[in-house]
């Protein structure tokens, strides 16, 4: 394989001049081990995330279940065990959901954040979620969707929503040349406050039963869906990350400017819609699921991005499984805090995510104000 | 004289910022005005030009990292504005006057962003894993510019020149034949402007690098340039060797303002000094011989 002679050129290199190559780039080496390891830590919050909700299951409730599970076939176990029936209807689809939830919103952060050249960029602070809220609101109005869990015309009107206030965002950005971030932090405030007005005035003249589910949904609530949507979810994440994945070195040379990028030969343009298309494809297939959850695409890149560095070959993925721990860490939270009642596990993220987000702008205040 | 096609034909080349570009006195003003010359294969050609004479504006044209509005531009006798950006990457590469990183990327990152356009189209090189070669022509880019030891120190901790050295070996790391600088030079200390010039002229001797700088420094571009093209008002004043171009009457219309004008003692080249000032308030031009 090509990459072992890399590395082994990379040793010599290292042998030579007195600087450390794993250091200086993201090798397969560190690829790998950063991955895997990920992967493992992954697979650890989600199975020690199934013990945690209103019904209380001990992991060797869990163990014994899984264990019958195997012994016995789904069709006999179902009828026996009604902790079955929890763990694999109600609490491992949402973790599932929660997970793949976090992991869009923090790849979508990632794509904005080096399309916009800013560390802060989020699709919630930025005004996208709640356009595609304003979408997904629309839908249930006209009443495409019956219930607020329904996959169909929904995140369509969600895409077109999340689509419409990518497009103004990035307008405003390119008027300025190279963009203060107040500015930008502002039109988002703008977006949010007039997207949130028009939701309000949907909900409004909704049927009163309908509009208090969508109270709910709007404040970011993950509920347990079944499995075919959780099969139509999973493939607009598998096919948008991937095509994000494929673009990370056109990514890293973005992050330099857009005069910069087309002298690497970057085609700015198209690399440009491509991520518009897929932020707004993502947010949008997320936002119909599980409403308006904030912070996690912005805090997650950000944290990642300290560990790993900048390099969207490693940042992309491994933000998309930190975030979905992060994601469904919350959620057992939320699930947990006030149990028997739930938090909408967008209180929780916001509630993490909002001071870090303040820390981080005054943090940062000198550096980024030119 | 061989009759290969130039590095650049530039004929009636015409650019005017677009409205939605904030321009500070210029909004909608034409910056370039029919603009006519040639970059011979393997020439060092120097831009001079007061600010606002057009000298980047022209230069991000020749790199097609913007469009021109009238005129045509040959790259090596092809169309520039019909060929794929990547394709022009692998021909031309360009030296940005000021690096803008908010991500902090370590210089080796930076310097291997320049073999982007040489990436492999296969399985991995979809998602853009550099090759041993990568590495090696990185390695040597940096060697040049004396930023190897600093490979895993991040662009944001490293010093304004050795930025631009980092930015310089990125331009050489991807192998142009074409060298496009805007103001090399700026932010450099002197041993590393002279190395710089040396380096550029060693390889404009072996590989026949072309090398398009715009440049301040007259002085530099009349020891170092084969030609010098000096701009003034968005339009072409003259071009040709230090000798035709560097004289006080071409820079008083210019600049507007007297200089001396006589050889540097080793080259023989022109040289430019400021007028001193013991006679009060006048500049006043005393070519030397």
């Amino acid at each position: 394989m090509a990459h072992g002679t890399t590395i082994n050129t990379a040793a010599t290199a290292n042998r030579a001049s007195g600087f450390d190559i794993e250091r200086s780039i993201v090798t397969h080496r560190r690829w790998l081990t950063v991955m895997v390891c990920l992967l493992c830590a992954s697979a650890v919050v989600v199975i020690g995330s199934l013990r945690f909700g209103a019904e209380s299951i001990s992991y060797t409730d869990v163990v014994d279940i899984f264990l019958l599970w195997l012994r016995n076939g789904p069709a006999r176990m179902e009828s026996a065990e009604p902790n079955f029936m929890i763990l694999m209807y109600v609490r491992l689809p949402r973790i599932i959901l929660a997970f793949m939830v976090g992991a869009c919103l923090a790849t979508v952060g990632v794509g904005l954040q080096a399309l916009l050249r800013n560390p802060l960029a989020d699709p919630y602070v930025l005004g996208i979620s709640s356009g595609a809220a304003l979408g997904a609101a629309l839908a249930m109005l006209i009443g495409a969707g019956t219930t607020i869990m329904a996959m169909s015309s929904l995140p369509l009107f969600a895409f077109i929503g999340g689509l419409l206030s990518i497009g103004i965002v990035y307008r405003i950005a390119v008027s300025y040349g190279h963009l203060p971030v107040h500015t930008l932090l502002l039109a988002g405030v703008v977006l949010n406050a007039v997207f949130s007005a028009l939701i309000m005035f949907i909900t409004s003249i909704m049927d009163p039963n309908r509009s208090f589910g969508m109270m709910s949904w709007l404040m970011g609530t993950l509920l347990a869906p079944d499995y075919p949507a959780l099969g139509a979810l999973a493939v607009y994440v598998g096919v948008g990350t991937t095509v994000l994945a494929t673009q990370s070195t056109a990514l890293n040379i973005l992050t330099l400017g857009e005069e910069s990028a087309r002298s690497l030969g970057v085609e700015v343009e198209r690399l440009k819609k491509m991520i518009f298309v897929i932020a707004a494809l993502l947010t949008g297939a997320v936002v119909s699921v599980s409403g308006l959850i904030g912070f996690v695409g912005m805090v997650i890149p950000h944290a990642v991005r300290l560990f790993v560095g900048p390099d969207h070959r490693l940042l992309l993925p491994a933000s998309a499984l930190v975030g979905g721990m992060f994601l469904v860490i919350a959620d057992a939270l939320a699930r947990t805090l006030l149990a028997p009642s739930e938090i909408p596990v967008g209180v929780v993220t916001a509630l993490a995510g909002g001071p870090i987000f303040l820390y981080l702008l005054t943090r940062r205040k000198g550096g980024l104000a030119s | 004289m061989t009759q290969k096609p130039p590095a650049y034909s530039v004929r009636g080349l015409g650019y005017r910022y677009g409205a939605h570009r904030h321009e500070p006195g210029r909004q909608g003003g034409w910056s370039l005005r029919h603009v006519s010359f040639d970059v011979q294969d393997g020439e060092i050609l120097g831009l001079l030009g007061p600010n606002g004479s057009g000298k980047t504006s022209l230069l991000k044209l020749l790199g097609k990292i913007m469009q021109p509005e009238t005129g045509t531009i040959a790259l090596f006798g092809s169309d520039l504005t019909g060929m794929v950006q990547d394709v022009v990457a692998r021909l031309v590469a360009f030296v940005p006057q000021e690096h803008q990183q908010i991500f902090p990327f370590s210089i080796m990152e930076t310097v291997l962003m320049g073999r982007f356009p040489h990436r492999a189209r296969g399985r991995l090189g979809t998602f853009g894993w550099e090759g041993e070669s990568d590495l090696r022509m990185a390695q040597e880019a940096m060697k040049d510019m004396d930023v190897l030891h600093l490979a895993d120190r991040s662009i944001h901790d490293v010093s304004s020149g050795e930025r631009q050295r980092a930015i310089i070996a990125r331009a050489l790391a991807q192998h142009p034949r074409v060298l496009l600088m805007d103001e090399p030079t700026a932010f450099l200390d002197l041993n590393h402007q002279v190395e710089i010039c040396r380096i550029l002229r060693k390889l404009n001797d072996e590989r026949g690098l072309a090398v398009v700088l715009v440049s301040h420094d007259l002085n530099m571009a009349s020891q170092y340039c084969d030609r010098i093209m000096l701009m003034e008002n968005g339009a072409l004043f003259r071009i040709g060797t230090p000798d035709d171009v560097i004289t006080p009457d071409a820079l008083r219309a210019v600049y507007h303002c007297d200089v001396l004008v006589d050889r540097h003692p080793g080259s023989g080249l022109p040289r430019v000094t400021l007028p001193g000032r013991q006679r009060t308030g006048s500049c006043e031009s005393r070519p030397m011989s």
